[in-house]
């Protein structure tokens, strides 16, 4: 479970974060929707335990991702925003050192980096530095990288941003695949998305909880039931 | 102690899946040689020593080794890579030390290279031996002094030149500290007590002392500690300023 209590980031005067408080159980799909610069990544960054709240704090499987952070990010797989990696090595060696230092044994390196490459379809250009990859090959480095270790809990921040739209399918359906015992968030500004894969969206802005709901609930809000529509009447003031 | 080793592997795979080892490691070897020969007069001294090779490493490094610690942490913030080394399971600590340790080891392959000169020194006459080793020890502890200053530095920010700029003034500053020019600035309005240990603080004197032969517990010790001290402080940047 995660379980984010009153979670507040402050940059100088600028309020990110805002007292957030949510929980995810396994099993749910949360959508993070938002305007862009509506504290989103900042959240996400915070769960993922690269940046310490001002205040408030986040529980992952029980454990502070503060105080013990190491026991915390060894559940925890995380793609950030944009999947930075090391352009000068390949992805063969990129996920090598990933499954490394996340600690899975060497006996059964092999068999898992092999189960990962063939998941996102990297055979073709394991021994081609990362940064000759195309944006759609790179993000699925990125995603490599955050299931290698099979965590309980995946943080995605835009997993398809970049992808054609046969990538963005089978991204969805892998996530869709993941699903069932893990607990997944991911953000996105795509609404279809959230239909696609989430079970649930959290929909912020200005660091704020507007709605907290199934897409279906969302959807209802509305007489045309299009979230695009219920998207832009909950957003639309915070946006302006 | 998986993670050090770890982040070190890679990052020492690293420099050899880019140019960079491989120009730094030739430069090494040209400029080693042209101060040894042409300016150290190795052949006119008419002595069996290598006297003439290390005496102008420690001008070597200064501007070397920042240009190889200046990406250590400036080219992570830039990359955006530093967001996924500080979210694996590992403490800062061990990717700091991992990554010193990378190019520690590095300076150290490059300086193994020299060995050609060693031989030549034995060929030509009979050298003391001892002292070479004492000598490649102090050059290689300072070689890790320079490189714990600058791998601190370079943690501060995302600008590789900024980086490599301060490390060259930081490393400058601490290699005159036991020379007039740095001791007047802080004479007349510090104690003497203070001057002694900002004079003891000089790159120079403990590695003159150790390539002379003699290595002191105190000049070791120096060394260690100043790494330790450094990669210390480059800890506490990476708590206090994770991102940008």
């Amino acid at each position: 479970m995660i379980d984010c209590q009153g979670l507040t980031k402050q940059y100088g005067r600028l309020r990110a974060v805002d007292d957030l408080s949510f929980r995810v159980q396994p099993g749910e799909v949360l959508g993070f929707l938002g305007p862009n610069g509506a504290g989103k990544t900042t959240t996400m960054r915070i769960v993922a335990g690269f940046l310490p709240a001002t205040e408030g704090r986040v529980l992952v499987c029980g454990f502070d991702i503060e105080t013990q952070a190491t026991e915390a990010k060894r559940r925890i797989g995380y793609l950030p925003e944009g999947a930075p990696s090391y352009p000068e090595m390949t992805p063969r060696s990129f996920l090598e050192f990933v499954a490394e230092v996340r600690g899975i044994a060497p006996a059964k390196r092999r068999s898992r980096l092999e189960e990962v490459f063939q998941l996102l379809h990297l055979e073709k250009v394991l021994d081609q530095t990362i940064e000759t990859l195309s944006k759609g090959y790179k993000r699925r480095v990125g995603l490599a990288q955050a299931i290698v270790h099979d965590p309980e809990v995946l943080i995605l921040d835009e997993p398809t941003d970049g992808l054609d739209p046969n990538q963005k399918y089978e991204v969805r359906e892998l996530i869709g695949r993941m699903a069932k015992n893990k607990i997944i968030v991911i953000s996105t500004h795509m609404l279809e998305e959230v239909e696609a894969v989430c079970n649930r969206a959290i929909i912020i802005a200005r660091g704020k909880i507007l709605a907290d709901d199934t897409p279906q609930g969302l959807a209802s809000r509305v007489p045309s039931r299009r979230l695009d529509e219920v998207f832009r009447s909950i957003t639309g003031g915070a946006a302006a | 102690m998986n993670g050090v080793v770890a982040v070190m592997k890679r990052e020492l795979a690293s420099y050899f899946a880019t140019p960079i080892a491989y120009v730094f490691i030739v430069i090494f070897l040209v400029l080693a040689s042209v101060f040894t020969f042409y300016i150290g007069n190795f052949y006119e001294r008419g002595q069996a020593d290598l006297a003439a090779f290390f005496t102008f490493h420690p001008w070597l490094y200064l501007f070397l080794v920042p240009a190889l610690s200046m990406r250590l942490w400036a080219e992570e913030r830039k990359s955006g890579s530093i967001e996924l080394l500080m979210t694996l399971p590992i403490e800062v600590w061990q990717a700091v030390v991992g990554k010193f340790l990378a190019a520690w080891i590095f300076t150290g392959i490059a300086l193994a290279l020299t060995f050609p000169l060693w031989i030549t020194v034995n060929y030509l006459g009979d050298p003391d031996n001892g002292v070479i080793v004492a000598a490649y020890t102090g050059s290689f502890l300072m070689a890790g002094g320079f490189l714990a200053v600058g791998a601190c530095i370079s943690a501060t920010t995302r600008n590789q030149v900024i980086a490599f700029i301060l490390s060259v003034v930081a490393c400058f500053l601490l290699l005159l500290a036991g020379f007039e020019l740095v001791l007047n600035f802080f004479a007349g309005w510090t104690p003497q007590a203070v001057l002694d240990a900002i004079a003891s603080l000089s790159f120079l004197t403990h590695f003159n002392n150790i390539s002379k032969g003699v290595i002191d517990a105190r000049d070791i010790v120096y060394f260690a500690l100043l790494i330790g001290v450094c990669l210390y402080a480059n800890t506490i940047v990476l708590h206090l300023k994770k991102a940008d």
